[in-house]
């Protein structure tokens, strides 16, 4: 049967085009890959090709032609056996059927939410066992290094790399013994190449091992965001669902002390923004040991900030060998009336501490430590609010577009009732990090700022 | 291991094809390989300008010998990782051109269920694992997919393909570095087309490409990728020093597309006398079919019935990927996390 050649489309925004020339004539006989005409489109000059083998019946779009719509017949192609007599019978059928979108009205879905399939509820994160046994003193770094231990001896596929991980026994000592226990082939030195390692571990993590990936800090990981971003955190989607990829990305995050702007700077937001990752700033030693098992158990790219002024603190956590913590759950760490602060990371014992002096003050300040900030437990945060009324949020970063403005936001869209105050947002000075002791001093948030924004919110200044 | 490079010295001769390379029977069967990868990227590229396929759509046509040649060589336990030329990977991996074209049309049969597009298709069932979109990855990625055949102990190689663009990133030095060190069980295939997008290898690329593994101890040469036959034999000789516990091989595979980098290309910065050049004289189908003709065991009989059983995949793989629906709008929230 004779077949239609259609004016096509050669470029995403092409809409009509002009029939500039014609290269095969009435008769001539053409395969798959000839060249048959040039169009002009909105962009240049195009040759169209030939796709089936057969003998050009008729030109039905003279060369010169403007404006021919895409998808308009402009030749019937005889194939073996057929006579230009053929032709009336040339089927509709290499017509285009139109893809059902291109008829729905473009709709922007924050604008009209009806139009768009609504996003499923988040699944609430698993229940928190309370753990009531005995407890042991260990520093927040013997909690890593423990949490990564019982990983390995639990799962073979568990393997750590980055660098000084291995023989130097980590650059703040956190992998300690690793190496002596496991063996070089799953505590792996790398070079100093951030992009190319993480893409190794990711292009690991495809094949089905879980590695735990060390940056020496996240500064560094900038050189390997695209394999965290575009690698990790976008391949099960693309894939259908067909191909994960189960990493865990860690290191110390945020201000170290008097290192620099190159060396201090808090990437919370950053990651927290990307859907396909999960993310969590640990604050205390249990924080880091249940979190970084589950992270390591985890099917998904996790991005695990720590703080390296926190690797030497000591706290008290469960002897119990199972203990884990359930990712997407903050914990209440001091119940209070008045006011609300969220925090996350070495801010936490900061807010605790402002909390313990607004207490003598007559403020009962209620402290959340975050824990995980993507899935963010907006749950905890808003029965938390609905009682206090008033909601301070404190970051070491920068504001702009910080976790602060996301708590902001999540009070506007679920709380806003529920306000007496607006929130107050306690953060990083909107400048790279000075190195002179008494510009760093004024560039990070501390007690006093905490307990500022408490009496302001709850009008006591 | 008699065959193989025994230092990190780069070979510099150029692999020619010795005749016993394939049976009559094999050299058919690399026919119609390629000859599937060549009609169904032209029905894309049909199916493209009726508007069914957007966006990007990155077609393989004029290479088609490299990817065959290097399957060839390959065992079930092996993977595969591609850039976004990838169509002619996927369908020479054995995935389905029912699953890849309605990946096209972005539709819910597609292996994606229509959420990756031209350039983001996988089966973990092929040993394919992508189809990336960033320039270079597929360096790293790979590497990293050939350390875990040596974790696991599987005997199982990489072949990580990337262009002669590409192998102007930095990633893939970083890769070479650790793969080298780790002795990691890959392949480096670079697909020289001439062309990074539009800009020719003269003017993008100092020196010779395979030859920038010498500084890693990576062996590496430079193979005409326009003849089926010879691409086998390179193939073969790097599988068995890779498989053998070596460490990583780069081939270099000479080889020309016949369209644009993209469909929206209109090719100004290429002579059209250099296309046609290419067409008549180093066609990859052609070769292996004037390869076959003279072992005088097949016809044009075989050839024309290769071509109709090509074209009925081709045409119903159109037929599916316009009669298979969109996604559920569901489908905008799934597979974000891996759940539980």
């Amino acid at each position: 049967m004779p077949v239609q050649i259609l004016m096509p489309a050669l470029s995403p925004t092409m809409t009509e085009g002009k029939l500039a020339k014609w290269v095969k004539k009435e008769g001539d006989k053409v395969k798959a890959g000839d060249v048959i005409a040039e169009i002009e489109t909105d962009k240049a000059t195009m040759e169209v090709e030939a796709v089936d083998e057969g003998v050009i019946g008729k030109i039905l779009v003279a060369e010169g032609t403007d404006n021919v719509a895409v998808n308009t017949p402009i030749a019937v192609l005889l194939e073996d056996g057929e006579s230009v007599g053929d032709i009336a019978a040339a089927p509709a059928a290499a017509s285009a059927p139109k893809a059902a979108h291109e008829d729905a009205p473009f709709v922007n879905p924050s604008c009209l939410p009806s139009a768009t399939p609504a996003q499923p509820a988040a699944a609430a994160p698993a229940a928190e066992k309370e753990w009531t046994g005995p407890t042991v003193t260990v520093t927040v770094r013997e909690a890593l290094r423990d949490a990564m231990a019982e990983e390995m001896r639990a799962d073979e596929n568990v393997f750590v790399m980055g660098e000084e991980v291995a023989e130097y026994q980590g650059a703040y000592k956190v992998t300690q013994g690793l190496l002596q226990e496991f063996g070089d082939k799953r505590v792996i030195d790398t070079p100093i190449t951030e992009y190319g390692f993480a893409g190794i571990a990711v292009g690991a993590a495809f094949a089905g091992l879980r590695p735990v990936t060390e940056f020496m800090t996240w500064n560094f990981a900038m050189q390997a965001i695209d394999h965290i971003i575009n690698s990790a955190a976008k391949t099960l989607y693309m894939a259908g669902g067909q191909l994960g990829c189960p990493i865990v990305f860690r290191g110390p995050n945020g201000v170290a002390s008097r290192v620099g702007a190159q060396h201090s700077q808090c990437f919370a937001s950053w990651y927290a923004h990307c859907p396909g990752l999960k993310v969590i700033a640990p604050w205390s030693a249990a924080d880091a040991k249940g979190l970084l098992k589950a992270a390591i158990r985890d099917p998904n790219p996790v991005v695990f900030l720590e703080n390296e002024l926190m690797y030497g603190q000591s706290f008290d956590i469960p002897a119990d060998p199972d203990f884990i913590l359930p990712i997407g759950k903050a914990k209440i760490e001091r119940a209070g009336t008045d006011v609300t602060i969220t925090a996350f990371s070495r801010m936490v014992g900061v807010a605790l501490q402002a909390a313990d002096k607004l207490a003598e003050q007559g403020i009962s300040a209620e402290v959340i430590n975050l824990r995980t900030l993507r899935p963010l437990d907006t749950a905890t945060i808003v029965e938390s609010v609905k009682k206090t009324n008033r909601l301070i949020s404190v970051e070491e970063g920068w504001p702009y577009a910080g976790m602060g403005s996301e708590m902001a936001a999540v009070m506007m869209e679920q709380c806003f009732d529920h306000l007496d105050a607006p929130v107050v947002r306690v953060h990083g000075a909107d400048v790279p990090m000075p190195y002179a002791a008494n510009l760093e001093k004024l560039a990070l948030p501390w007690e006093q700022d905490i307990i500022a924004a408490a009496k302001k919110v709850t009008y006591a200044a | 291991m008699a065959s193989t490079p025994t230092s990190g010295k780069a070979k510099l001769e150029t692999v020619t094809s010795p005749s016993n390379i394939a049976s009559p029977e094999q050299m058919l069967q690399y026919f119609k390989d390629m000859l599937l990868i060549r009609r169904f990227e032209e029905k894309a590229g049909q199916l493209y300008g009726m508007g069914l396929i957007g966006g990007f759509c990155h077609l393989y046509i004029g290479q088609e010998a490299v990817v065959i040649g290097m399957q060839s060589a390959l065992l079930v336990q092996d993977t595969v990782i591609t850039a976004y030329r990838d169509h002619g990977h996927m369908l020479a991996c054995g995935m389905s051109a029912n699953g890849v074209m309605a990946e096209l049309t972005g539709r819910k049969g597609g292996y994606s269920r229509g959420k990756g597009g031209s350039m983001h298709m996988f089966s973990r069932e092929k040993g394919f694992y992508g189809g990336h979109g960033i320039v270079g990855a597929t360096g790293p990625l790979g590497a990293g997919l050939a350390f875990a055949h040596k974790y696991k102990g599987d005997n199982g190689i990489c072949t990580a393909y990337y262009g002669d663009g590409a192998a102007n990133q930095g990633q893939i030095y970083e890769a070479y570095n650790m793969a080298s060190l780790w002795k990691l069980p890959v392949i480096f295939v670079i697909e020289n087309n001439k062309y990074g997008m539009g800009t020719s290898q003269t003017r993008h690329a100092a020196g010779v490409l395979y030859k920038r593994g010498e500084g890693y101890d990576i062996p590496g040469e430079k193979v005409d990728g326009m003849d089926v036959l010879t691409v086998r034999a390179a193939a073969l000789k790097a599988v068995e020093y890779v498989r053998g516990g070596n460490g990583p091989y780069i081939l270099e595979f000479d080889t020309y597309r016949y369209r644009g980098h993209s469909m929206s290309d209109p090719g100004k910065y290429r002579s059209k006398e250099e296309v046609e050049h290419m067409k008549e004289n180093r066609d990859p189908i052609d070769l292996i079919r004037k390869a076959i003709l003279d072992t005088e065991k097949f016809s044009e009989d075989d050839f024309k019935k290769i071509e109709k059983d090509v074209k009925a995949v081709v045409n119903e793989s159109a037929e599916f990927a316009q009669q298979s629906p969109e996604p559920d709008p569901s489908e905008l929230w799934t597979d974000i996390l891996v759940e539980g």
